[in-house]
């Protein structure tokens, strides 16, 4: 990503001293970023300039802006779907389902009985609406989680690797004593230490312990950035450490930040599952995890319940992939190998298949 | 030497960071858990001085100092002396440790491995074959990823073993003819058959990691230029693949493996608890619902120690 970013800005600086350099700077761009295009790319461009001097400037910044936006990937399309349709569900459906703490109706209906979309429980709780408010729920503590541990990692991962010394050391050791501590034990015995827990004191305890692997990660990014020229020549020109951290790399960090981030929303949703499995889930609200911990006590498994206890384990998971596909497609964003080299290779192949054929053609006519 | 003794501090101030946190947060958090404890005790029986004398060693509530305490608390420890049970009074928490780690480590050491394998080998297959059909693999394994584990043994217990009824459901061994796990070879066959559906959660649910993991690693090293190298002198892809491409692009797995393996005790928490399988992490959830802090805080120091060490 930072390769991009400073290629781009080379590009605008050729732009503006010469017209000819624009091509090159242009093709330079194209190949950075999408070597499989390069043909048809510098075709365009040298062809262009070799006219006029201004269609080539568009061709360059409309290259230059689908080089750092995401390519829209068939990954990133079929996550951004699914986590889209989840959150729509958690937001909107709620409002329109049953009170999903009411039991007043006759237990364990199969789906589709007396109006239930997919039944109830063994005390009567309609498994549709404890669904929808559960997701609320579910994201709810996952956002949150994903925000703490965000803040943390950014502080003991960006601040620790930027500043380097002593500040490094201490931030790393604290980073690596909370690693090495492993988090869901932690967790339990927080959370059973405190016996009415609201939702956002389980978030709390989550954050907690959700930002040591992203601070790792990020600490490595940014010590590799600091020694970068653009970020020399910051500190040369007398920038501050906070400004430099805050504009010349936090935006280079972002698509790693944003992967993180994610991350720790998935972290946080399976680990509130965890939790709530085990009774230490929140006492206040429901979420997918209370509901698996009441199919489990309600002996959904005995009963074959199977729509009790499927349902919100099936979310999960598919939340948790919808955010995983975002996460493949941005690593494909932060390493352009992941993206060209099978594109490449798919067209090696193309090319060899294209060739056989035609060898077998005009063997077929030289027969 | 100067790395092994920065590495050999970090290991103290780490074990030192742990055990003090067992020691403080029950003193941190709101409430009285000596008295809540004691209180529950009480209702049950007598409680002896000893007892009240051992709860408020562990949980505070005593009137000595917190240096003291602390202490104490130390030399206890160091002693090996974790402390009596109250759930199942009055076994000492190191021997209810004694009998189930080896649970754990048996079952979820062997299921993090052959994960592992499969991942690897898989991985630098499907790596291989990259912009192919296989590459289709990949978003599925995002899917095994994000199952949660115990929803996953849930399934496997519904699905495999109530309804097709292919394996044991519960527990480590059978319990109706054994008392204890002989070695017998009878007795052995039966504790393979009751690890086999906590081993297939385990190795399900993490071998979409390492295998994309090793896959994308495997693009990034196939695309050096020792691999265009190796493949103009006219090797045979073969030991292009498993000598030139796999040997380096498994580094980074098998650095990621160290670290799992030094997480084996605690990574499969709450599947035990689905199984009832006799392990580490049933022993700390029994202990979290009795209120059993001893025999809590023992299990945490298990389950941190092999990571520091």
């Amino acid at each position: 990503m930072a390769e991009h970013e400073t290629t781009g800005e080379d590009v605008r600086e050729a732009h503006m001293v010469t017209g000819a350099a624009d091509t090159v700077a242009a093709a330079g761009v194209v190949v950075d970023g999408l070597p499989p295009d390069l043909p048809e790319a510098v075709g365009d461009g040298s062809l262009a300039a070799a006219v006029t001097g201004e269609p080539a400037a568009a061709t360059q910044s409309r290259s230059r802006r689908r080089d750092l936006m995401p390519s829209w990937s068939p990954k990133l399309v079929v996550g951004l779907v699914i986590t889209g349709l989840i959150v729509l569900f958690a937001i909107i459906v709620p409002f329109f389902t049953l009170d999903p703490n009411s039991t007043d109706y006759d237990g364990l209906l199969k789906p589709g009985e007396q109006g239930h979309l997919l039944g109830t429980s063994a005390i009567g709780n309609d498994i549709w609406a404890q669904l929808a408010h559960g997701a609320r729920g579910s994201l709810l503590i996952g956002v949150t989680v994903g925000v703490i541990a965000l803040i943390f990692s950014v502080i003991f991962g960006i601040f620790a690797g930027y500043l380097g010394g002593w500040a490094d050391e201490t931030l790393s050791l604290i980073t690596n004593i909370m690693l090495v501590i492993p988090a869901l034990p932690l967790t339990i015995v927080l959370a059973a230490y405190s016996s009415s827990r609201s939702m956002w004191l389980v978030a709390g305890v989550l954050g907690l312990t959700a930002w040591t692997g992203s601070a790792i990660v990020l600490r490595t990014q940014a010590r590799s950035l600091r020694v970068r020229d653009y970020v020399l020549a910051a500190r040369v020109a007398g920038e501050r450490s906070r400004r430099i951290i805050a504009v010349e790399i936090l935006p280079n960090l972002l698509p790693l930040v944003a992967a993180q981030f994610l991350f720790g929303v998935i972290f946080a949703i399976l680990g509130e599952a965890g939790l709530s499995y085990l009774g230490l889930g929140p006492t206040d609200a429901v979420t997918w995890g209370t509901m698996l911990y009441q199919a489990q006590n309600g002996s959904a498994l005995t009963l074959g319940a199977w729509w009790w206890f499927v349902p919100p384990g099936l979310l999960i998971a598919l939340l948790g992939c919808g955010l995983s596909l975002v996460n493949f497609a941005i690593d494909e964003i932060i390493n352009p190998k992941l993206r060209n080299v099978p594109k490449a290779t798919r067209r090696v192949r193309k090319a060899r298949k294209v060739e056989s054929r035609a060898a077998a053609t005009t063997e077929e006519a030289g027969a | 030497m100067k790395y092994y003794g920065r590495r050999v501090a970090f290991y103290a101030v780490t074990l030192w960071a742990a055990v003090s946190l067992n020691f403080f947060i029950p003193r941190m958090l709101p409430g009285d858990p000596a008295q809540i404890l004691l209180g529950k005790l009480a209702r049950n029986g007598d409680v002896t001085p000893a007892v009240q004398k051992n709860v408020e060693l562990i949980l505070g509530g005593s009137h000595e100092p917190l240096w003291n305490q602390y202490w104490a608390y130390l030399d206890n420890i160091v002693h090996g002396n974790l402390g009596i049970s109250v759930s199942k009074y009055p076994e000492p928490v190191w021997d209810l440790i004694k009998d189930a780690l080896p649970w754990t480590l048996c079952l979820v050491g062997s299921a993090t491995i052959i994960a592992f394998a499969i991942g690897i080998v898989g991985g630098a297959w499907i790596g291989w074959k990259r912009g192919s059909a296989w590459d289709h693999v990949i978003p599925f394994t995002a899917f095994l990823q994000s199952v949660p584990y115990f929803w996953l043994a849930i399934l496997l217990v519904y699905f495999l073993g109530m309804k097709a009824g292919l394996a044991p459901i519960s527990w480590g061994w059978d319990v109706q003819t054994y008392d204890h796990p002989e070695w017998t070879w009878a007795s052995m066959v039966d504790v393979f058959q009751h690890a086999v559906l906590p081993a297939l959660t385990i190795i399900l649910s993490a071998v979409g990691g390492w295998l994309v993991g090793m896959r994308n690693m495997m693009v990034s090293t196939l695309a050096e230029d020792y691999i265009v190298t190796a493949e103009a002198k006219g090797l045979r892809p073969r030991r292009v693949l498993w000598v030139y491409a796999v040997r380096n692009a498994a580094l980074p797995s098998f650095a990621g493996f160290a670290v799992a393996l030094a997480f084996v005790v605690s990574g499969s928490l709450v599947m035990e608890q689905v199984f009832s399988y006799p392990g580490i992490g049933k022993l700390l959830i029994t202990a979290v619902s009795n209120a059993d802090y001893a025999l809590m805080q023992g299990c945490s120091c298990s389950r941190r120690s092999p990571c520091s060490s």
